[in-house]
């Protein structure tokens, strides 16, 4: 019957009671849907590359080489040698090893060469394989495969013709052999959505008349010679490895890194994406403190209806004094009203991030390549929850301390 | 929750008819922070049954004295006892639990919680007194049994308080203060929002259920007109003295 007064008293007030609870409600949603989309980007984020075992490149950082060789971030600062690249391909713990050559560009996408074992090995979000959308592989030296992003934002279909610019953001541009749009990838979230492919030798073709960052005056190779030129690279910018057992990864990774030839480096793609999660992870953590920020200033809101609910309320504190209730009942009545406000304010807030998932996660994934799961609360979402509810009643402890010396001091005895 | 020996043994103990349910003696009181008021009660008794007018005007000490009488606030020095129990003697939380099963309360007006529906406003008191709620049989049948003799109309239980009339909403609480039959109900003017005609009907309706159940009323009134329908007037002047002290 106390449970039902409470309710009774709190529909009484339904107004201010209703605009409580939304404002709890929408930052109970803010806070979850922030955690959503934090955990989203993290697990997208270690979905960007799977089943590579090493990633190989020219000695720097390790966040460097996996910026540069995975997220098309930065540039390398050095290449490695073809003949390192055999060397370590030829070792016997390697199962498959796929070359990298970036510094070109297509517009604002990076242009990369490589062979056609990319598209086998390869793999996102916990071992899936690139598809193709349209089109083939592949075929021709001046074949181009690109990304579902590069062939929305730019418009392009099967057989568009793509002239590729020497280096990034430059105005020199590899006119004189133009590239076809032989194939588009499906959309993976991932920044080969972002990525022009072509091949190694691709590569090396566009540069046959290019010194030191050039095109040499006057000379430009015709398409068909250069087809028929052997156009094996002198360098590549990093490689993918794959080895045959997994215990032999660390052995690989340390005799790569002490390869006396040529200063390499060779790094977990998993380790490296947990560095650079932790530098990202700042923001991260500031995302979590400002919604819950929002969430405090909710429920003092909550607070400050109660406050002000008080003097309205002397009567009834008054009668049910008077009935026999102590002033601790009065105390229990608030914070049993606050915590249905919070209760209730915490599972509306759930629902409406619900609501914003099922609207929101086809709109996430193909603006942002980030698919937030749609899954029944975690345990961590239903601890929130229950933080806000005992939040809540803490917060209250307030008002009703107050309440309770009032009703001490009025008696039962209220002159309105 | 053990019940307190003194309390159980004043609601079990079968009064006798010279046994007083209220009794003051030689009470005196002084509210806190204001020197300048006090009041002091000699002696004052009510017998089983009786219906007392207790006339006074306002800053007569009349609330004061309810108070007293109903243990939110403690007499300085000097005894109250209501059905044989020293209320000073009990502590805080005893005397809140007392005074629900000890006493029936109408006030002026505001009486009930105007979102709640009628049966709960009556079965509210029971609530915090378990012995009177032990003394119900069925508190539903009983609650509605005395809104019938009342004379509100059949289905007004499941109404809400608020949206009753000021006459209707004087007999619910009368109806609150009767459910249990406490030995003692008090009444602060709570025919003053009502019309004479309603007055005295509704005082006949509260008097023939406090006589049925032999119940004490004492009505606390600046109206001395009411005075015939009462076994006894008391004016306040004659059983209290206000302190009041050159400031």
């Amino acid at each position: 019957m106390i449970l039902r007064l409470a309710f009774g008293s709190l529909i009484a007030r339904s107004l201010t009671v209703c605009m409580t609870i939304l404002a709890i409600a929408l930052s109970v949603a803010l806070f979850l849907g922030v955690e959503k989309v934090r955990t989203g980007a993290k697990a997208s984020f270690a979905d960007t590359i799977s089943g590579t075992d090493l990633i190989v490149g020219a000695r720097s950082g390790s966040v460097q080489l996996l910026l540069y060789s995975v997220f098309r971030i930065g540039n390398a600062t050095n290449n490695m040698t073809w003949e390192s690249y055999q060397d370590i391909a030829d070792r016997p713990e390697v199962d498959w090893i796929v070359p990298i050559s970036l510094g070109d560009s297509h517009r604002q996408f990076r242009v990369m060469g490589t062979t056609q074992a990319f598209f086998e090995r390869y793999k996102y979000r916990s071992g899936q394989s690139l598809a193709l959308r349209d089109g083939a592989l592949m075929d021709d030296l001046f074949d181009t495969v690109i990304g579902a992003d590069v062939a929305a934002t730019l418009g392009y279909d099967i057989e568009d013709p793509i002239v590729v610019a020497h280096g990034l953001a430059s105005f020199t541009e590899h006119e004189d052999q133009p590239f076809q749009v032989s194939g588009i990838l499906e959309k993976t979230g991932t920044p080969v959505d972002r990525t022009v492919i072509v091949s190694l030798e691709a590569i090396e073709a566009i540069h046959v008349d290019w010194q030191s960052g050039a095109q040499i005056p006057g000379q430009s190779t015709p398409a068909d010679v250069l087809r028929q030129m052997e156009l094996q690279p002198q360098a590549i910018t990093a490689a993918l490895v794959g080895v045959k057992g997994r215990l032999q990864v660390f052995g690989l990774q340390r005799s790569i890194n002490e390869y006396p030839q040529e200063p390499l480096l060779a790094i977990l793609p998993g380790v490296a994406l947990q560095e650079l999660w932790q530098i990202v992870g700042i923001a991260e953590t500031a995302l979590i403190g400002v919604s819950a920020m929002v969430i405090i200033t909710a429920l003092i809101g909550m607070m400050a209806t109660i406050f002000s609910s008080l003097n309205e309320r002397r009567r009834e504190m008054a009668i049910f004094r008077a009935m026999g209730a102590r002033p601790r009942v009065i105390l229990g009545l608030l914070v049993l009203e606050a915590v249905i406000m919070a209760a209730l304010g915490a599972v509306l807030g759930l629902g409406l991030l619900y609501v914003g998932l099922f609207i929101g996660q086809p709109l996430i994934d193909s603006a942002f390549g980030l698919w937030l799961p749609i899954e029944p609360p975690s345990l961590r979402e239903l601890w929130v929850l229950l933080g806000v509810v005992a939040a809540g009643a803490i917060v209250s402890m307030i008002p009703a301390l107050r309440a309770y010396r009032m009703s001490l001091a009025d008696g039962m005895m209220v002159r309105i | 929750m053990t019940p307190q020996p003194s309390t159980s043994a004043a609601c079990s103990k079968p009064l006798s008819d010279t046994a007083s349910v209220l009794q003051l003696d030689d009470v005196r009181y002084r509210w806190p922070g204001r020197a300048s008021f006090g009041l002091h009660v000699p002696d004052l008794s009510l017998a089983q049954a009786e219906t007392i007018l207790l006339l006074g005007e306002s800053g007569s000490g009349k609330s004061t004295l309810l108070s007293l009488i109903c243990g939110t606030i403690i007499a300085d020095t000097g005894r109250i006892s209501v059905s044989g129990t020293d209320i000073a003697a009990l502590s805080a939380g005893q005397r809140d639990r007392f005074r629900a099963e000890q006493i029936g309360l109408i006030f002026q007006q505001f009486n009930l919680l105007p979102f709640a529906n009628v049966q709960d406003n009556i079965l509210l008191p029971l609530k915090f007194a378990p012995e009177r709620r032990n003394r119900v049989t069925d508190p539903n049948t009983q609650a509605a049994q005395l809104c019938n003799d009342l004379g509100l109309p059949t289905g007004v239980m499941s109404a809400k308080a608020g949206t009753l009339s000021v006459g209707q909403q004087q007999r619910v609480a009368a109806a609150r203060a009767l459910i249990g039959m406490p030995p003692l109900i008090i009444a602060d003017e709570p025919t003053s929002s009502l019309d004479a005609a309603t007055q005295a009907t509704f005082l006949d309706l509260l008097f023939a259920q406090s006589r049925a159940h032999g119940t004490t009323v004492l009505m606390v009134s600046h109206d001395a007109r009411l005075s015939d329908q009462f076994d006894r007037v008391i004016h306040m002047a004659d059983v209290a003295q206000t302190v009041r002290d050159a400031a």
